[in-house]
């Protein structure tokens, strides 16, 4: 059932239109199948691409669609609902073009932007690495300027896109400094030195492909670091900011593919000689899910528009994130009970759903790290 | 070279119809209208043809008001510009009529090729193309699932979709050609066609507008009429064939079932 949405203008009703279109013609014929197979649906994001969806929040100068978070992150949602490699992809794409169209001078915007944000490119942004996750600043990935080149050395892990993307943003270290020694390189994917490792076997988003990036001496331009030396960490935050609310329209997505898929089942489904949703047991259960799905939903676009507005909203969207993805585990996590044996089996998407809701409690900062972010924003207030 | 493209809005291909007990005509409020398949195919070639030759290509539409959706879905796809008959008089008509109305609306402008769907999926009478072409005494080619303009843009070749496989057929332009699905891959329309569509011209042409007689369409003009209709009755139950142990008994009923109604 389509969700019914308050959306800001003509054009973005027209938008969610095409999204859903593209979704019910591209993405729901190819979902399972894909995911079974750990495919990566590189031709999805062509397609979407096409259709002016890698690009959404940028403007209009670059090639962008110029939209407000509010309306971008409503289409993430939607792509979430039938296939959250997809999604997935597209919030790791947008936020990985953050850097340069946010920090960027004008000359590296005219120069690289369009092609980021024009469809047919694809980013990735490498801020772990096997030793330091949450506490991302001790990275300890090596940049040394010479010749009018970042000589770089070190291991970025978990990396979404890692050996399809076309370009990589590199947190780096270019001093000792901690938080202030790092700093953000735009590197393409044909960057001598950048190579990727085997993708990761993970327990979902199996279309989507994590690997580690391995730069053994990679040179990468002086002219491609972002931002000033040293300013890598901010940027890595501020993109992070943004990119926690795809994350969160993910999960408030998933988690409706879930109810969805859940409810149409229930009232299918006989026994004792009624359908299972007659049962109230079964049915507070299911109120409480759609019951969290719209407060997720809510939660993230209160955070969007927080941005859209311009005020500040890294506290609101460290929330969002914390809320939406621990939602989506609770509802992913029923609408497998609701589905009984039906929901453990692949047969149904649910079972999925609940897989890729588990990776988004860890991604983009784990829930605690959520925590520590909010709590850090209380302590200052 | 100058395109037009018809387009016409139909119920959406998999949702229930329902005919309108008032004048027993297709209840279109009943269900969401879509652009008919078939013409967003004919769209598609319109632009590939411009994109190779150059030109304009033009929508032609002729329905209610909500048709300004696939009106707009054809510009966001690409289209230049629009051309919408719109006239309440046309409620109703019939494909004699609406080749009339079409034929004058064409009659507005200047073109070289008309382009159709080869049928709609609403009525599903693919008679349009050819009543629109004998109006308009041009050639009609039909069923092509390939379309190929001279380069001196003096003639067009098609491929005609057969039973058995195809003819090539060739004619002068200006002509009316009407495709199959075989022939492309309609694109999507783009986030950035949707806001450009926007902006493009659409011209709304009446029933007066076009110098068409009220009485020759619409339900007044319609040549056939339907008197009544009924609902279809609930499907009924399916026989069930047991099969009691040996495996032999319901295979022999299921054989007996399938010859008794000439399947095998
Ligand atoms: C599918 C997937 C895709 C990913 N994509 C990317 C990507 O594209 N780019 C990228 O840079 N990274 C990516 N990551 C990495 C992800 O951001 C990290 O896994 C995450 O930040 C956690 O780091 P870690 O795995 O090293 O866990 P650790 O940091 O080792 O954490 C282990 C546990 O300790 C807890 N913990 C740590 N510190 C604290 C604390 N201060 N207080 C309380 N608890 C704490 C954590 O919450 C967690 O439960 C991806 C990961 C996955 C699984």
């Amino acid at each position: 059932m389509a969700v019914e949405r308050s959306l800001p203008t003509e054009e973005s009703v027209e938008l969610l239109a095409l999204t859903r279109e593209l979704c019910r013609d591209e993405l729901a014929p190819k979902a399972a199948a894909y995911e079974a197979e750990g495919r990566f649906p590189r031709e999805v994001f062509r397609t979407l691409g096409k259709a002016g969806l890698l690009g959404l929040p940028y403007d209009e100068k670059y090639g962008g669609g110029e939209q407000p978070y509010e309306v971008y992150l409503q289409v993430v949602e939607e792509l979430a609902a039938v296939w959250g490699t997809v999604a997935e992809g597209v919030s790791v794409h947008t936020l990985s073009c953050f850097p340069v169209a946010k920090y960027g001078t004008d000359e590296q915007r005219d120069r690289w932007l369009p092609d980021m944000v024009g469809g047919e490119l694809l980013g990735a942004y490498c801020l772990s690495e096997p030793q330091s996750g949450s506490d991302a600043a001790a990275l300890t990935t090596r940049a040394v300027l010479r010749d009018g080149g970042y000589v770089v050395d070190g291991t970025k892990a978990w990396i979404t896109h890692g050996g399809e993307a076309d370009f990589y943003n590199l947190m780096v270290r270019t001093s000792d400094e901690g938080a202030r020694g790092i700093s953000c390189l735009l590197a393409p994917a044909d960057t001598p030195g950048l190579a990727a490792a085997t993708p990761e076997r993970k327990m979902g988003f199996k279309g989507s492909t994590t690997a580690q990036i391995v730069l053994t001496g990679a040179t990468v331009p002086a002219d491609r670091l972002i931002g000033e030396e040293g300013q890598g960490f901010p940027i890595a935050l501020a993109a992070l900011d943004g990119g926690r609310l795809g994350i969160a329209a993910c999960a408030v997505g998933l988690a409706q593919g879930a109810l969805d898929t859940a409810v149409s089942y229930a009232k299918e489904r006989k026994q004792f000689g009624r359908a299972i949703i007659d049962f109230q047991g079964l049915s507070f259960m299911l109120a409480d899910m759609a019951t969290g799905v719209e407060a997720g939903r809510a939660l993230y676009l209160a955070a969007a528009r927080r941005r859209d507005r311009g005020q500040p909203f890294g506290k609101q969207a460290a929330m969002a994130k914390l809320f939406c993805t621990d939602m989506a585990m609770r509802v992913t996590t029923d609408a497998v009970q609701v589905l009984g044996g039906y929901g453990y089996v692949e047969d149904y998407p649910v079972e999925r759903f609940l897989r890729e809701a588990k990776a988004l409690q860890i991604v983009e900062g784990t829930n605690q790290i959520q925590r520590v972010v909010i709590g850090r924003h209380l302590a200052k207030e | 070279m100058n395109i037009v493209v018809c387009v016409k809005q139909v119920p959406d291909t998999w949702s229930e119809k329902k005919l309108n007990p008032a004048d027993n005509t297709l209840d279109r409020g009943a269900t969401d209208p879509v652009m008919n398949e078939m013409d967003e195919y004919a769209v598609e070639e319109a632009l590939r043809l411009q994109e190779a030759s150059g030109g304009e290509v033009t929508v032609l539409c002729m329905g209610p008001e909500s048709a300004t959706e696939t009106v707009r879905k054809a510009l966001s796809m690409g289209a230049d510009k629009a051309i919408h008959v719109l006239d309440d008089g046309l409620h109703g008509s019939d494909a004699l009529a609406t080749s009339l109305a079409l034929s004058k609306a064409l009659g507005t402008t200047s073109y070289d090729l008309v382009l159709l769907g080869s049928e709609s999926s609403d009525a599903r009478m693919s008679v349009i193309p050819a009543m629109l072409a004998e109006r308009l005494g041009l050639p009609q080619l039909t069923f092509a699932k390939e379309v190929t303009v001279a380069a001196d843009g003096g003639s067009v070749t098609i491929k005609r979709l057969t039973d058995e496989g195809y003819q090539v057929v060739e004619a002068s332009l200006p002509a009316v050609v009407s495709v199959v699905e075989k022939i492309n891959e309609p694109r999507y329309p783009s986030f950035k066609g949707i806001m450009a569509a926007k902006k493009k011209p659409v011209e709304t042409l009446s029933l007066a507008d076009l110098g068409v007689d009220g009485g020759d369409v619409g339900t007044a003009g319609a040549s056939s009429a339907v008197e009544s209709f009924e609902t279809a009755p609930p499907r009924q139950a399916g026989t069930v064939v047991k099969d009691e142990g040996d495996g032999t008994v319901g295979a022999q009923k299921l054989v007996e079932f399938l010859a008794g109604k000439k399947f095998v």
